[in-house]
């Protein structure tokens, strides 16, 4: 047992996993991660998750994008060659709106997925490891930390007791899909 | 998936009393608005008194008929997130023909005094052999004539009543005996709804608004009013519930559903700008005389600095304000941007019609503020009588329970 890395519980039923997590706080044992085959309302709140940090990430890009766009506009129609449209200014900035705005979105949108794929280890020919093959499909899993929290036995008989149907120690702290 | 059922002590039967300081305010607001009317005509300003009664009967037809348009979208999208807060655009939506029939004495008004549509009110001006005679104006005349207004005017708010008048009553009658059956009806009559206002808003306004100035035209006008109006809808329901809470009512209702309200209301903010611009633009870029006498006339002096403030108010403010996550889950800060945006549309209607109506001779005074601040009370008093007269939640909406439990 002492290659032990995590203990993970496996609930057939997504309110016996809650109350899992619940009796798990309940003795102060620190729960590693919980894998959800499909969004469960207040679970980040009830784990005290903090939000997630794309929208930063999200407003990078977008300025990124704004700048390009812009720069795009005022070195071709302005600084290069400057163009007379219908006699309107040389920085006719009304029109650069809609350009600038939609490389801002753009990149923006770009950035974002880019940035969840890579932090998530998202990209082709990337195997997806998981922590339990079966949270993906049927199986709501809490995952402890078995180095942090030494007494196995009592994770064990509080799982069991909040109803997980199956308890594992993975050596391991991943699974492939491979 | 019931993943935390652990709430159920709500009293969705508890009620409203409309009396003491709300009802007080209200009724003198009511006062203040009918004398600063009767002194607007009495001092023989009766363009800028008639000018102020459309803004306002407009702005508050259009607020009642958001209110039915929520309801409306809630039933055919089949929403659960709303239902604890329904009956407030209900009692909005229930409204609707009062304010309807206001409208419609106003605008009649405006014609017999020939204060508002006299740019194409006036007979010689179709009249070929008259000096009057404008060409441009005559070729619409299929469209533009008195007949013909008051025609489209009863048939579109007549229909968007009675549509909204059902619709809230059908959940009135759900209270009383449950089941399905009123859901059902109410998805409907709402999806028919839906069509007919989708179809005929933009015509309303052309009528209402944009043959204020006959001469001028814009196919993106319909929908920047349609923007404004959902725009100012939902600010007044979120306004109307924050009030509520922080009057102890409707503890069922929590910062989740407020962050929706602040989605839809930054989101459709963006889209009052994105078409307030598509107009615009296009306009600006291609120069026509008779397109761009509108934005002509906005440019003046007189009315430049409103012309851009509005920009502020409905666009730069809510972006800034509400961007933030938490700042739409803040019954404060959501308060502060609702009361802001409802201002900025009472601004965005002031610079439709006043250059079409009192032009030059613009005024911001005990006029323009008493007009407002009397259909403002006026509003309330209604809106807030008929929210006192059912039980604050529709007890058994079908996705009452999904509200309850509602998380973003």
């Amino acid at each position: 047992m002492s290659n032990t890395k995590y203990i993970v519980g496996s609930f057939a039923d997504p309110d016996e996993m809650m109350h899992g997590i619940e009796k798990l706080q309940a003795n102060n044992i620190s729960i590693y991660d919980c894998y959800t085959p499909m969004p469960i309302h207040g679970i980040e709140a009830k784990l005290g998750v903090k939000p997630s940090r794309l929208p930063i990430a999200a407003f990078c890009f977008g300025t990124l994008g704004f700048v390009l766009g812009f720069s795009l506009l005022y070195y071709t129609m302005a600084h290069d060659w400057p163009m007379n449209i219908g006699g309107k200014p040389t920085l006719p900035l009304p029109n650069f709106v809609p350009v600038t705005f939609e490389v801002t979105i753009l990149l923006c949108a770009l950035g974002m997925v880019a940035t969840f794929f890579y932090r998530n280890h998202l990209f082709p020919g990337r195997a997806p490891r998981v922590m339990d093959l079966r949270a993906t499909d049927d199986r709501f899993i809490l995952a402890v930390d078995a180095r942090e929290n030494t007494d196995h036995a009592l994770v064990d008989s509080l799982l069991r007791e909040a109803g997980a149907v199956e308890v594992k120690y993975n050596e391991r702290k991943y699974v492939s899909y491979e | 998936m019931g993943t935390h059922n652990h709430h159920h002590d709500y009293n969705f039967s508890e009620q409203y009393t409309f009396a003491g300081t709300a009802k007080i305010v209200s009724l003198v607001a009511i006062v203040l608005g009918v004398a600063a009317i009767a002194y607007g005509l009495y001092t023989g300003d009766t363009m800028r008194t008639f000018a102020n009664l459309l803004l306002m009967g407009y702005y508050f037809a259009c607020v009642c008929a958001a209110g039915a348009f929520f309801v409306a979208l809630q039933l055919v999208t089949q929403s659960g997130w709303s239902a604890g807060l329904l009956r407030i655009p209900q009692a909005m939506a229930s409204v609707l023909p009062i304010a309807s029939i206001i409208l419609l004495i106003i605008a009649a008004g405006g014609i017999y005094t020939h204060t508002l549509y006299h740019h194409w009110t006036d007979p010689d001006l179709f009249d070929p052999n008259s000096p009057k005679y404008d060409a441009l104006v005559a070729g619409k005349a299929a469209f533009l004539n008195i007949p013909g207004f008051f025609i489209r005017q009863i048939l579109f708010m007549g229909c968007y009543s009675i549509f909204a008048f059902i619709l809230a009553k059908l959940s009135y009658k759900e209270d009383l005996e449950g089941g399905l059956n009123t859901y059902k009806q109410g998805f409907k009559l709402s999806a028919i709804f839906l069509v007919i206002f989708g179809f005929t808003t933009p015509i309303w306004s052309f009528d209402t608004i944009m043959s204020l100035e006959a001469h001028w035209f814009s196919t993106m006008f319909g929908w920047y009013n349609f923007a404004a109006m959902w725009v100012s809808g939902i600010s007044v329901i979120t306004v109307i519930l924050i009030l509520l809470k922080k009057g102890g009512y409707m503890a069922w209702v929590n910062e989740n559903h407020l962050h929706d309200l602040g989605k839809l209301m930054f989101g459709f903010s963006i889209f009052w700008t994105y078409v307030w611009f598509a107009q615009f633009m296009l306009i600006w870029y291609s120069n026509i005389p008779e397109e761009t006498v509108y934005f002509y006339k906005r440019w003046e002096p007189e009315y430049k600095p409103w012309f851009w403030l509005s920009i502020v108010i409905n666009f730069l403010a809510p972006l800034l304000l509400l961007v933030d996550r938490d700042a739409k889950r803040k019954q404060n800060m959501m308060l502060f941007v609702a009361i802001l945006l409802l201002c900025g549309h009472w601004l965005d209607y002031y610079i439709m019609i006043m250059p079409g109506t009192v032009e030059t001779d613009r005024g911001f005074g005990l006029l323009e503020i008493g007009t407002a601040i009397g259909f403002a009370g006026l509003f309330t008093f209604l809106v807030m009588n008929k929210i006192s007269k059912h039980a604050l939640a529709p007890k058994h909406h079908p996705f009452l329970d999904e509200s309850l439990n509602h998380q973003i």
